[in-house]
């Protein structure tokens, strides 16, 4: 099995948010979190934002 | 129910909340301008269907919503696609190597609960989404603020779903970027 770049898990991260993965992508991309801490946390963001623009707007 | 007078007058109060909402999602001020007019007459004309709902504002947001996915639609039917040029590329790969690695390895965020119960947050969250390219944020607000699938966006603005999946990393990542810089890193 091909080892993802960051570069290539934070596009499958966001492409998860939008389409249902293939098992082979979510393989991938778990083997990818289980060393890579920078990725782990651009997807939990990745998440974070869709939850705080659903939020939107600004209460002021 | 309030008198018609004092319904105008509560409705009129909203208007620049209203303005800016439609200005983030349909980024040109004057189809902003008319798209809140529309949504606010519809309101007059549909005053009784208020009745009895506790929030003005929420019931003013949910026909606003109507009329911006109108107003995305007309636009890109539009032969003019000055607001659908294609935007440059290139931010992305800046963060990472040639390799594909991180040039800098994202940093965790505090307390991101926490932000989301402060105005000043959401806020910077506005500024960041201004900065995006238009379309890039069009398609964006479509599916993470309207909740649309991207099927439903690629058909309605005519792109493919490539092109639509590439538009919202973009917007991913350069949204966390932003935030990471003006609120999250500070």
């Amino acid at each position: 099995m091909k080892l993802l770049s960051c570069k290539e898990t934070t596009r499958l991260v966001s492409q998860g948010l939008d389409r249902e993965l293939a098992f082979a992508e979510r393989v991938a991309l778990r083997v990818h979190f289980a060393y890579c801490l920078g990725c782990r946390r651009a997807s939990r963001q990745m998440k974070f934002l869709r939850q705080a623009v659903r939020e939107l707007p600004a209460r002021t | 129910m309030p008198a018609p007078d004092d319904f105008r007058t509560q409705l009129e109060a909203l208007r620049p909340y209203l303005l800016r909402y439609a200005s983030l999602q349909l980024r040109d001020a004057a189809a902003a301008e008319d798209t809140v007019q529309e949504a606010l007459l519809a309101a007059l004309a549909g005053e009784a269907s208020f009745a009895g709902r506790a929030n003005l504002r929420t019931w003013l947001t949910g026909i606003l919503k109507h009329k911006i996915v109108d107003a995305i639609r007309r636009q890109a039917r539009e032969p003019v696609v000055s607001a659908y040029a294609d935007e440059e590329p290139g931010e992305i790969d800046e963060l990472f190597s040639e390799r594909g690695h991180w040039n800098e390895r994202p940093a965790a965020w505090g307390d991101p609960d926490g932000a989301l119960e402060q105005a000043q947050f959401f806020r910077a969250l506005e500024r960041c989404l201004e900065r995006l390219p238009s379309r890039t944020a069009q398609v964006f607000m479509l599916r993470e603020h309207l909740g649309f699938e991207t099927g439903e966006i690629c058909k309605e603005l005519s792109i493919t779903p490539t092109h639509c999946w590439v538009l919202l990393y973009r917007a991913r990542m350069t949204l966390r970027e932003c935030l990471q810089q003006t609120w999250f890193g500070k």
